[in-house]
């Protein structure tokens, strides 16, 4: 597209000119390969002792760095999770945060409880999770629309009850319960294996990345596209909407039990905060803020959400901040009071969030360039 | 007998301070299809409002007697300017699209308690309270506190209110046809958009005089109220029909006498959990809600 819309401007008559569309394909071919370069420097980061002053706190090899990384990449997986229900079938769930716990604690109550190491416990806990997914899944796509939402968040919000009222001590309450150490595997424990907590959290983003692409791109993810759009529409084509729904909740639901497992690995322990309403609409913020129904749109949001999220609590206690005036430093010490603003910013003035900001940008551009090439013609005439 | 009467003037009053949020948010889904996830965001400033003016903050008001009338008063007119202001900046912008409203009203409801807590900590407050109303009355050999019956009074108030608004004058017509059928209405030729922001003061207002009120109930005010409570009347407002205020009133009631009565008798905890179950087997069994009205 690049290179049949970007010669005709060439008309300048440099010897370089022929030669630049093949090269311009060139760099438009290896530019498709951007997502493998930026994985290979996401493996070997922990390697790096750069340091990224402002971004991180220390370099981008040591533990603490690693340990906000990992969170980052496991919350944009997740937000990416998400959006299989939000942007690609056009379902609001308030009550992902459910699932999402349901495979933290199960697999901590697993090990606490039966005694069980971590390999036998953490597939027994994501069955767990996608089986609530089902069940209660199947029961709440029976209402559509806003009542759906409604439904799934009471069932999550029984489940939030229900952890912090601690039933026979199996959830530990409000303090939550640590994972134990011992039943855990030896390299996944302790701050100095942070790196590999930090290659599983990204081999967590990479598969779910990669089952989500597949998935919206097998037939059933163009009827998912299809309910979204037009959900009376799928059903007069002869196709019962409500199976593919269940699949994507399903589907989104695993997902999220197996981020519940790599949030479990990474903070040492399951924490009721997972499982509150907040973190459901946490979620939400996030993929809308990088973009609903984009491959790279909710990832870019939830890393972008949980980065801001600890970086402006680190500002807010620096110096900096703390010799403000009251008006200016109350705001800025309130992270969630920042994302929440940018966020109504962004819904007010980016529709389609961060994923669009690029083709607006060009379009922008655009609009200005042909613009003035357009005004020499008229002269010429 | 006296637990039972305890029990049931608490529920009544938990009821009533559900009333007061949750009328005004069934009315704003009725009529703009807007859930409205910054009410308990309302009601927290309506809370703050009233404490902030009745901490001898605003001159005149204080804790006792007519000052705090004109704390509560404070409270909810700033309560009421919020809302005005809400609807004005943010969801207006966004009325050709309804996801995004309600998009837009998670991000004030995830900013407003930030910001509450940023300026006076996440603590919780002390609430400062008339001596009349702090004590306790008998009633049928219970010893009822009195802040009970100000919530139970300040709802029949203003369900009363909103009945008298909504069937006897031309604004109230305007906001019950639209409810019903907002197209019909404009294409009669009424701007329906200027009841928009009605509702949303009128809603404001209950919530925040909700906080006020809730403010004397619980005690004490932290910035998590709202949201917390936002829940429950969302509860109460899916079981009494969303759009009809008068299916909220019955609602509450149930909903807040259920909540105790199962907290008590039961383990504690219980009963939040039975009113959240109570929502979703009633939405699977009957969509429309109780009385009727399109979920």
């Amino acid at each position: 597209m690049s290179t049949v819309t970007g010669t005709p401007d060439r008309t300048s008559g440099t010897p370089a000119a022929p030669s630049d569309a093949p090269v311009r394909a060139n760099t438009a071919r290896l530019l498709r390969w951007w997502p493998a370069v930026v994985l290979v420097l996401l493996i070997v980061a922990p390697y790096s002792a750069l340091p990224l002053p402002g971004l991180l706190d220390g370099p981008l090899g040591s533990p603490g760095s690693l340990q906000l990384l990992a969170t980052c990449l496991l919350f944009g997986a997740l937000a990416t999770g998400y959006d299989l229900l939000l942007g690609r079938t056009g379902l609001l769930s308030f009550g992902h945060a459910l699932y999402f716990a349901a495979g933290s604690y199960a697999t901590n109550t697993i090990m606490l409880e039966a005694g069980l190491p971590f390999a036998v416990s953490a597939p027994v806990g994501v069955c767990f999770g996608i089986a609530l997914a089902l069940v209660l899944g199947s029961v709440s796509l029976r209402v559509t629309g806003i009542g759906f939402s409604m439904v799934t968040l009471a069932f999550a919000q029984a489940g939030s009850i229900l952890v912090s009222r601690n039933p026979g001590g199996f959830t530990g309450g409000e303090e939550g319960r640590a994972a134990p150490a011992e039943l855990l595997p030896s390299g996944l424990v302790g701050i100095e294996h942070t790196a590999n907590l930090y290659w599983v959290a990204l081999g967590y983003l990479v598969l779910t990345l990669a089952v989500v692409h597949w998935a919206v791109r097998s037939p059933t993810g163009r009827v998912w596209e299809g309910i979204k759009e037009n959900e009376r529409r799928v059903e007069v084509l002869g196709l019962k909407p409500y199976g593919f729904k269940l699949s994507a909740f399903v589907l989104a639901g695993a997902l999220a039990a197996l981020g519940g497992l790599v949030h479990l690995l990474l903070t040492g322990g399951s924490t009721p905060q997972t499982t509150t309403s907040d973190f459901t609409l946490s979620l939400l913020v996030m993929v809308v803020l990088g973009g609903s129904g984009t491959r790279w749109g909710p990832m870019v949001g939830g890393i972008l959400y949980t980065w801001a999220d600890h970086r402006l609590g680190d500002l807010a206690g620096s110096g900096a901040v703390a010799d403000l005036p009251a008006v200016l430093r109350v705001p800025l010490s309130q992270p969630l009071f920042l994302l929440g603003v940018v966020f109504v910013a962004v819904v007010h003035l980016l529709p389609g969030g961060l994923a669009r900001l690029p083709s607006r940008i060009r379009s922008v551009l655009r609009a200005t360039s042909e613009g003035a090439p357009a005004q020499k013609e008229d002269r010429h005439s | 007998m006296s637990t039972l009467v305890l029990l049931t003037m608490t529920g009544l009053g938990l009821g009533a301070l559900y009333f007061l949020i949750a009328s005004g948010l069934s009315l704003i889904f009725g009529l703009m299809d807007v859930l409205n996830f910054a009410h308990g965001a309302l009601l927290s400033i309506g809370a703050y409002g009233t404490w902030w003016a009745a901490s001898g903050n605003l001159p005149g008001a204080g804790p006792g007697g007519a000052g705090f009338v004109l704390a509560v008063l404070f409270g909810t007119a700033v309560g009421t300017a919020a809302a005005v202001l809400l609807e004005l900046t943010v969801v207006r912008p966004l009325y050709t699209r309804p996801r995004e409203q309600v998009l837009a009203t998670v991000g004030v409801g995830l900013a407003v308690p930030a910001l509450l807590s940023g300026i006076w900590g996440s603590d919780a407050r002390t609430f400062p309270g008339p001596e009349a109303l702090s004590g306790t009355f008998s009633l049928l050999g219970a010893e009822v506190p009195v802040n009970r019956l100000v919530l139970i009074a300040a709802a029949v108030v203003v369900l009363i209110a909103l009945r008298l608004f909504l069937g006897r004058t031309r604004h109230g017509l305007v906001v019950r046809a639209g409810v019903e059928d907002r197209a019909m209405v404009t294409a009669l030729g009424i701007d329906v958009r200027k009841a928009f922001t009605l509702v949303f003061a009128i809603g404001g207002c209950a919530a925040a005089l909700g906080g006020a009120l809730g403010g004397l109930y619980f005690g004490s005010v932290d910035p998590r109220q709202g949201t917390s409570l936002l829940i429950f009347a969302f509860v109460v407002v899916v079981t009494g029909g969303m759009g009809s205020v008068t299916g909220a009133a019955v609602a509450s009631v149930v909903i807040g006498l259920v909540q105790q009565f199962a907290n008590y008798y039961t383990a504690a905890g219980l009963g939040d959990l039975a009113v959240v179950v109570l929502l979703a087997a009633l939405l699977l069994v009957r969509p429309r809600g109780l009385t009727g009205r399109l979920a």
